[in-house]
């Protein structure tokens, strides 16, 4: 593998040795059918194959993708061991940011042993003009040497400008290459011509040359620097990656590379070790800490057949799992790479900046032109030399990249600080209307309460029923359906030692509850609704059901052949932190509106008790995304928070849609964030991120456009007429090269923002 | 004096024309031959590419630019946005795309380029 050092002269150069990991082969003998597939391609000099690690090694003049097909049409998958993990994508990064910051640093201080020296000799009174015969000379010695130092310090801006202006684009090399090369043609002419042009006007202008190029490069090399922090969440997410596997192959438990783990391949972990990939265990029992990805402090119990993720932290016994998502389809890959592809998403603010880039550089060059026709027909003399410096200054002060980095690195930062506290944004737009929420909408189940239910009371309607057989019955009919609630009836009769029967003509009515068949009994278990719409009497029960509501239960009806037998109880205990988190919230000026499917008194039970005043019950799945329109028609900026799944039409209206999920696919593709944890925590710390980004976004864009509206009228001398003030085309140098690094800096205030301790 | 004046004007007149009015026609084919983007001295090169419509394509992109700018390709339309690597062959895959005209850039927006789907 050569990911490190792979410089290749021809981008498209093969490597003479490819590594690759085959997928499928099964057995010994396939050994002998791959390696014969890939030695009878012409230019394979040798294929040989590890059957114990499942790889290939080629030599030969051949691309990877030949092989890859090669190995395709006899019936394997396939695929590149070259292609680099990303913590050594990290690393290479990491290396050539440091060359690159050498090398700038290099140029900075070839540049600045020349501008220096003439700057102080400058500001000490020495002549910077041509009269005589000698000074001529001289200068025409310092002018060639500053044309050397524009050749070793500064060709960068100058093959960036010429490769732009062929491409009919212009960037800040150009603005640069225009501004150091008007500076030095003009020197040079006075130096050649002095005569030509008038006495006061024989004023020669290398210091600024040298000077802006040597100040340009230390701004970039330092905004280098302080970029390569920015990506600090990134870095510790990869980080989590294990980086070896131990699997087992042939009876024999084998440590390999976690690229080289195959689907399907059983792992063996140990205490103490992280998670390789994603999987299913097969054998044994342990406690996972799965903090690093969630935030949930408590380590979790696994048993045989319980999903775990790669990046978590295997705590006390040895299991054997199956893999079932390996590389780059692993949970922790893919939060990577979403934090990774939300960090260079742009929220709709930057867009205006966007669109000012666009058309800043030609606007400059413009404004430069006519800034120094204006001195020529209008200055005072010498107004050539005056036309010069206007125009050089507004070329060099005028550098958009500021403007440019305003937005993202703000979104860098801001999108790791919140993957860091578990919650995970999908965009930028996501990231700034988070910011500006509303109302916020809490679904009640899995959201502000646990979504694990438990039956607590059992009210024998007709006394031919005993509470056994009410409980088998419930638990029959329930165990077709997917219902939190219904899971909650199964798994206390099953508590009990009582096992669920078999029902037919099972039906979910959604909103309502269940029907089916049971011995030959007609079923129907579920709310109020249900009961009414097959006219089942509730006579004198309606009124204790109101009473388990009021005490945050959940009362359900079972009729048996259109009869009430009982009502059966249910209460899902509210999680321990949600009280605290929607007081968060509300101290946020947001409105919070629960929403459940739940019967009003139980809704309003429970939204008592957690500091809600606002309640949509009794909503049917398919009315829950009508109640987030009645509230954008009030005009709120609208979050929803749901699961992900049921919720989605909701989730998707809304604003900003929350899912509160375990990293799951669904929800990390679903929703516009993701929370990782199960806490409401996460949606205040979301919205706290949001709005700290924001912040910061902004004191970036207002730095960058001051900076640009005042700096570039003062470089083309508005105020020379009225104070006689004109900038010296240094300073805007200075000023240009340090713009990026102040908004970096300030972007990277934003890593030791707290959302808030809890 | 006049002169010096209409140079200048003249010179405005062409920044105007060389980059906003002029529309390059020129597009390499991918469907036609490999390309491999090449990232350096401010441009993507080429920077005008030709893809099919409602097929998903696979850019391939080689940086040869150290500044950390070029180290991040992004096609806003389609929300997808790449590290690349500094002097390795990177392929970033696109989802299919209806016809019409998507920009591609680096954070900064100082490289450009188009992708022309039809």
């Amino acid at each position: 593998m050569n990911k490190l050092t792979g410089k290749l002269d021809n981008p498209l150069a093969n490597k003479s040795t490819q590594e690759l990991i085959i997928e499928g082969a099964g057995c010994a003998s396939c050994v002998g059918k791959i390696e014969l597939a890939l030695k009878s391609i012409p230019d394979v000099d040798n294929a040989e194959m590890n059957f114990a690690l499942r790889t290939v090694l080629v030599t030969g003049q051949v691309s990877v993708d030949l092989l890859i097909k090669a190995i395709e049409t006899i019936g394997y998958n396939a695929k590149s061991a070259n292609e680099a993990s990303d913590d050594e994508l990290l690393d290479e990064k990491e290396i050539a940011d440091q060359k690159y910051y050498i090398r700038l640093m290099r140029q900075m201080w070839v540049a600045l042993g020349l501008g220096v020296p003439l700057m102080i000799y400058s500001l000490a009174g020495g002549p910077m003009t041509v009269d005589t015969t000698l000074e001529r000379g001289v200068w025409l010695f310092i002018g060639l040497l500053c044309a050397a130092i524009m050749y070793f310090a500064g060709k960068h801006f100058y093959v960036g400008a010429w490769k732009s202006f062929t491409n009919h684009t212009a960037n800040m090399d150009t603005l640069i290459a225009l501004g150091t090369g008007t500076a030095w043609i003009y020197s040079m002419v006075v130096v050649f011509f002095p005569m030509a042009l008038p006495e006061m006007a024989r004023h020669v202008y290398f210091e600024a040359t040298a000077m802006i190029i040597g100040l340009i490069n230390l701004g970039l090399a330092l905004e280098v620097k302080a970029r390569g922090r920015t990506s600090d969440a990134i870095k510790r997410l990869i980080g989590l990656q294990a980086k070896t596997a131990r699997v087992v192959r042939d009876k024999k438990e084998i440590d390999i590379a976690i690229e080289q783990v195959l689907l399907n391949d059983i792992v063996r972990v140990r205490p103490g070790e992280k998670i390789p990939v994603d999987g299913m265990v097969t054998q044994g029992h342990t406690s996972i800490d799965e903090s690093m990805l969630t935030g949930e402090p408590m380590p979790v119990e696994k048993f045989e057949e319980d999903e775990v993720v790669a990046g978590t932290l295997n705590k006390s016994g040895s299991i054997l799992f199956k893999a079932t998502r390996v590389g780059k389809d692993t949970a922790l890959a893919q939060i990577i790479n979403m934090v990774k592809r939300a960090q260079n998403s742009k929220p709709p603010i930057g867009r205006l900046a966007d669109i000012i880039s666009a058309y800043f550089v030609p606007v400059i060059m413009i404004t430069a032109i006519v800034s120094a026709l204006v001195w020529l027909n209008f200055g005072p003399d010498p107004a050539l030399a005056f036309a010069v410096v206007s125009a050089t200054t507004v070329l060099i002060i005028a550098c958009p990249c500021a403007l440019g980095l305003a937005t993202p690195m703000s979104v860098m930062v801001g999108v790791g600080k919140a993957a860091e506290a578990g919650v995970l944004i999908r965009n930028g737009e996501a990231l700034q209307t988070a910011s500006k929420i509303t109302a916020m909408i809490l679904d009640k189940t899995g959201t502000i309460t646990e979504g694990a239910p438990k039956v607590t009371d059992i009210v024998i309607a007709d006394n031919n029923y005993t509470e056994e057989y009410i409980l088998t019955v419930a638990s029959s009919i329930e165990s077709g359906s997917e219902h939190p609630l219904a899971q909650a009836i199964v798994d206390s009769t099953i508590e009990k030692g009582i096992d669920p029967e078999n029902v037919t003509d099972f039906h979910a009515i959604a909103g309502h509850g269940v029907e089916a068949v049971f011995n030959d009994h007609k079923l129907l278990f579920g709310n109020q609704k249900l009961m009414l719409k097959y006219g089942v009497a509730l006579n004198g029960f309606v009124a204790q059901a109101q009473q388990l509501a009021k005490e945050a239960k959940t009362p359900m009806y079972l009729a048996i052949d259109k009869k009430l037998a009982a009502i059966i109880a249910v209460s899902d205990p509210i999680k321990s932190d949600s009280i605290e988190a929607i007081k968060r919230l509300q101290a946020n000026g947001i409105r919070v509106v629960m929403l459940t499917g739940d019967n009003r008194a139980t809704a309003n039970a429970v939204a008592k008790k957690v500091g809600i005043t606002e309640v949509f019950a009794e909503v049917l799945p398919e009315d829950k995304a009508n109640k987030v329109a009645e509230l954008q028609a009030q005009g709120e900026i609208v979050g929803m928070t749901g699961d992900g799944i049921n919720d989605a039409p909701a989730l998707a209206l809304a604003n900003v849609g929350f899912a509160i999920g375990t990293g799951t696919d669904v929800a990390i593709e679903s929703a516009d964030i993701t929370l990782m944890r199960g806490s409401l925590h996460g949606l205040a710390d979301a919205i706290a991120v949001s709005k700290a980004t924001l912040r910061n976004i902004k004191q970036n864009l207002f730095g960058a456009f001051i900076y640009n509206v005042a700096g570039v009228p003062f470089a083309a001398g508005v105020l020379y007429p009225f104070f006689g003030l004109l900038l010296n085309p240094v300073i805007a140098g200075a000023a240009m090269a340090f713009s990026s690094l102040t908004v970096v800096s300030n972007a990277n205030r934003l890593r030791f923002f707290k959302p808030q301790d809890h | 004096m006049m002169i010096i004046n209409l140079i200048g004007l003249a010179l405005i007149a062409l920044i105007v024309w060389w980059f906003w009015l002029y529309k390059p026609e020129k597009a390499v084919d991918s469907s036609i031959e490999s390309i491999t983007i090449v990232v350096n001295n401010g441009v993507y090169q080429p920077s005008r590419i030709k893809v099919a419509a409602g097929k998903k394509t696979t850019l391939h992109f080689f940086r040869k630019d150290g500044s950390p700018c070029a180290a991040t390709v992004i096609f806003p339309n389609v929300e997808v946005s790449e590290e690349l690597p500094l002097e390795i062959n990177k392929s970033v895959e696109l989802p299919p795309m209806p016809s019409g005209e998507y920009p591609f850039h680096c954070p900064m927006k100082m490289y450009t380029g188009t992708l022309i789907v039809e």
